[in-house]
């Protein structure tokens, strides 16, 4: 590897052909790109899953108006309590590890980690490349799932034994679940390869000057998420090897001894025993937990940045902000029992994971905090970008307040596996994450394709969607402070909750509305990439390397060579006339 | 759009406090029903506790989200209306970072302690145990199986698992305690012990009213308690015919989970003894 800066050498020009460019691609950007567009076509998949889902608890076990007949055929046209366990399953599945993770990490890790460190490409871009194409067979796996004889898995995205691993306990998913567990194990695969490939680069491959602590708030967010998933990934991959060989193999390791399911015992019926279903939930939230701040602390990173560019202002309290995405992630760890405060494990363990969990709160706050001191004294340029990246601040406040509630064990009694905790976590993952997801894409959509998204649509796309996301999420939290609990196909079984139903329909109709409104988003994004305006280098007037290299960047990344003189952040320095200083320059 | 995103802002921090202050009408007006969209009126001896608990962090979550949506508004609205001259440039302040890490470090670990002795109290092994340190013995075996419960109560000879055994489907009895003394700083009612399993499949007990919930794991036998405090029970149910409350499943157990429901009726003891004897008569008729 040699000294850094060394490594850009040794790339010589020629043409590629359509298959080895745009396909089987080792270029980082190419295959940033390819995770992008696949993870915003499971995003759109997922979302349809989310409103089968609606509808289903607004108006449950009705007709499904025009589509019921194509969709339903056999079961009058109405989504069947089954199907609906399968729905939510594959909801959660496909957000988490095909839309949001590999949007995340996949997406922006590939297309930002060499061009905002300024390296050529990755430091092993066939590696790279086997990250993407061992997504393939994760979709072909995710597919069959959904689609194999007998229904989909239907245990839930976590998966709990015995439900997953007793074929009698779930009739209708009999190989669903292998599927899953198979989708699972290669995407974590996937994720692998990634993270092993941005510890590397980001460690080895940064240009001459570009210390540690100068690199952008978004490469440190995705560093400490691709460590994460180094530490964690293994954890989960075993596991689901495990519950794959309980299901395969009729293996014991999560399944007890004499149980009776659908009126067979399930030793007589072949299936393992004497294992012990807790041990999946511990194995499972080990790899989970951490997995929630995968899902966020890029996001957090990229909105710290897009926050300092569109303020104009240099990021507040850039080292706090490094030191608190480390706590968040060291204390990761060790949180990963809140999940289980009535699972059955020992009280006393809950005690200290509920003091473990307590203490995240902190870093959380002073991230929060510190945007706030970037936004005060700024000079805001009210931008797509910008206002996604607010959207995503006031959203990661609501969530993470909520955490609160579920930290203190007491009161998670009540609220434990209520909606309260579905509000929670979707304002972390869809207000936090998505709504980062969204400012990144408006912010670096011009360096991917040199051309500038619609900022009128763009204004439209997120008010509306800012809107109905809180109509959607918010309510929640009344269903959950009712008692109403997740998962539950039909809430009006229970007379208590018969009151929850107009509350439900506004939710489903807000759900509605956001789903459709994305229309402004993916009408925009297709237009603005063959006809949005073109722009030069540095549309944003930002410091970061990348708007050093063309729009979009060539084979290579950059046409110069780079020597990095300051942070990322110098915005509206003294020193400077103009209101921003790039890392590169070396004078001001 | 200045405008627009200040707004924005500041109608979901009055959405968010409204839920909050007015939660009974919030939004679509008053509703008549107990639960409406709130927590629903306790009355078990630890639902003061946990609902104190939740008020006390909720007012703490209402100062701290008022404060950083008003900021975040704020500064929406001064400073993009900010043209020709340049923005502040700060990297940020060590004493606000001192500040802003340790009153929030302090708040979270009061937090932290406040619940430890409700926790405990609750959950604890100690909980299960009488002054000497016997343990207490279960009042009733609560089983549960894809898609039903089931209450086992010991008969006569006090054990579980014997041909006397008294069995249940739906229909979870209790008595009250009522003719239990009320001692010093004891309002009275009976704690009793329950042991909750599971003959498949993972499910979870939720009582919504007692602030109780528990996963019933297969393979494991996990002790519950609750003691119903016959003074607030009255004040709940009132002269109301029907005085049970739903026992709901909290953890996906397949396809029927929706419908796996239960009824909890605390009798007074006087009508748990009769209702216990037409159980065992019903038995031996039946045999």
């Amino acid at each position: 590897m040699g000294e850094p800066g060394t490594v850009r050498e040794h790339h010589d020009h020629h043409e590629l052909g359509f298959i080895r460019k745009y396909i089987f691609s080792v270029d980082h950007k190419v295959i940033g790109l390819q995770f992008l567009f696949t993870g915003l076509i499971f995003f759109a998949l997922g979302g349809l899953f989310a409103m089968a889902i609606r509808y289903q608890l607004a108006w449950p076990w009705e007709k499904m108006p025009v589509i019921g007949s194509v969709l339903f055929p056999n079961t009058g046209q109405a989504i069947t309590p089954e199907f609906y366990t399968m729905l939510f399953t594959m909801h959660g599945t496909i957000m988490i590890f095909f839309v949001i993770i590999p949007l995340l990490t996949g997406a922006f890790g590939n297309y930002l980690i060499p061009l905002q460190i300024g390296a050529p490409d990755m430091a092993f871009p066939k590696l790279n490349m086997f990250g993407y194409w061992a997504m393939v067979p994760a979709i072909a796996c995710v597919f069959m799932a959904f689609l194999s004889p007998g229904g989909g898995p239907a245990a839930g995205w976590t998966a709990y034994p015995p439900l997953s691993t007793l074929k009698d306990a779930a009739p209708g998913s009999l190989s669903g679940q292998t599927w899953w567990l198979m989708a699972l194990t290669w995407v974590g695969v996937s994720s692998m390869m990634g993270a092993v490939n941005y510890v590397t680069t980001i460690v080895k491959m940064r240009a001459p000057g570009m210390t540690m602590f100068r690199m952008p708030l978004t490469i440190w967010g995705l560093f400490i998420a691709a460590v994460l998933q180094l530490f964690a990934l293994p954890v989960l991959t075993a596991a689901s090897i495990m519950q794959l060989m309980d299901r395969v193999l009729d293996t014991g390791f999560f399944t007890p001894t004499n149980l009776v399911v659908n009126q067979v015992n399930s030793e007589m019926a072949g299936a393992g025993a004497g294992g012990q279903p807790l041990l999946w939930q511990h194995l499972f939230w080990f790899y989970s937990h951490p997995a929630v701040y995968i899902m966020v602390l890029p996001a957090m990173g990229m909105v710290s940045d897009i926050l300092s560019v569109h303020c104009r202002k240099p990021v507040f309290g850039y080292r706090p902000m490094v030191y608190s995405m480390s706590a968040i992630a060291g204390l990761g760890f060790i949180v990963w029992g809140h999940h289980m405060f009535m699972s059955g494990m020992n009280p006393v363990l809950g005690t200290t994971f509920m003091l473990a969990t307590i203490m995240i709160a902190l870093p959380s706050a002073i991230k929060v905090f510190n945007w706030l001191g970037t936004i005060w004294g700024s000079r805001i340029q009210l931008t797509t970008p910008m206002l996604n990246a607010l959207g995503f601040v006031a959203m990661f406040i609501i969530g993470g307040l909520s955490g609160l509630w579920m930290a203190a064990a007491p009161v998670d009694i009540y609220i434990h596996d209520t909606y309260i905790v579905v509000a929670h976590f979707h304002y972390v993952v869809f207000g936090g994450s998505v709504f980062g997801i969204f400012a990144a894409i408006y912010h670096w959509f011009p360096k991917m394709f040199g051309r500038m998204m619609n900022e009128t649509l763009g204004k439209i796309h997120f008010v509306g969607s800012f809107i109905f996301t809180n109509g959607v999420f918010y309510m929640m939290h009344q269903l959950g402070m009712a008692g109403l609990m997740r998962r539950t196909a039909d809430p009006y079984a229970y007379e208590a909750y018969a009151h929850l139903q107009p509350l439900n329909q506004f939710i489903t109709i807000s759900a509605f509305c956001l789903f459709v409104w994305q229309i402004f988003f993916v009408g925009n994004f297709f237009y603005s990439m063959f006809w949005g305006k073109r722009v030069g280098r540095n549309p944003w007037r930002a410091n970061s390397l990348e708007w050093d290299a063309p729009s979009p960047p060539g084979h290579g990344n950059f046409d110069n060579e780079l020597t990095v003189y300051r942070g990322a952040y110098e915005y509206s320095s003294p020193e400077s006339e103009e209101d921003y200083l790039p890392q590169t320059s070396k004078n001001a | 759009m200045r405008l627009l995103t200040t707004v924005l802002m500041i109608a979901l921090t009055i959405f968010g406090v409204w839920s909050f202050i007015d939660h009974e009408t919030f939004l679509f007006g008053p509703n008549p029903d107990d639960y409406a969209w709130w927590w629903p009126k306790e009355l078990s001896s630890i639902g003061e506790g946990v609902d104190g608990l939740f008020y006390f962090i909720s007012l703490l979550i209402l100062i701290a989200f008022v404060g950083t949506m008003g900021a975040l508004a704020w500064f929406i609205w001064k400073y993009s209306a900010r043209r020709g001259d340049k923005a502040v440039f700060s990297h940020g302040s060590h004493k606000l970072e001192m500040i802003w890490t340790s009153v929030p470090a302090v708040l979270l670990v009061v937090i932290a302690v406040t619940q430890m002795q409700s926790w405990a109290e609750i959950k604890y092994p100690g909980a299960f145990q009488d002054e000497e340190g016997n343990p207490l013995p279960a009042f009733a075996e609560i089983w549960a199986n894809q898609f039903n419960w089931m209450f086992r109560y010991p008969g006569e000879d006090g054990q579980f698992g014997t041909a006397d055994d008294i069995e249940s489907q739906y229909d979870m009895v209790v008595p009250m305690g009522d003719t239990l003394p009320k001692g010093k700083g004891v309002k009275g009612g009976q704690k009793l012990v329950f042991h909750l399993r599971t003959k498949d499949v993972l499910h979870s007990f939720f009582v919504p009213n007692l602030r109780i919930k528990q996963d019933a794991v297969p393979g494991m036998t996990i002790p519950i308690w609750f003691q119903v405090e016959p003074d607030e029970f009255d004040e709940v149910f009132g002269d109301e015919e029907d005085k049970s409350m739903d026992i709901i499943c909290t953890e996906l157990c397949g396809w029927g989970h929706y419908k796996m429901a239960g009824r909890l009726r605390v009798l007074p003891d006087a009508e748990f003894e009769q209702w216990m004897k037409d159980q065992v008569e019903a038995k031996y008729s039946s045999n």
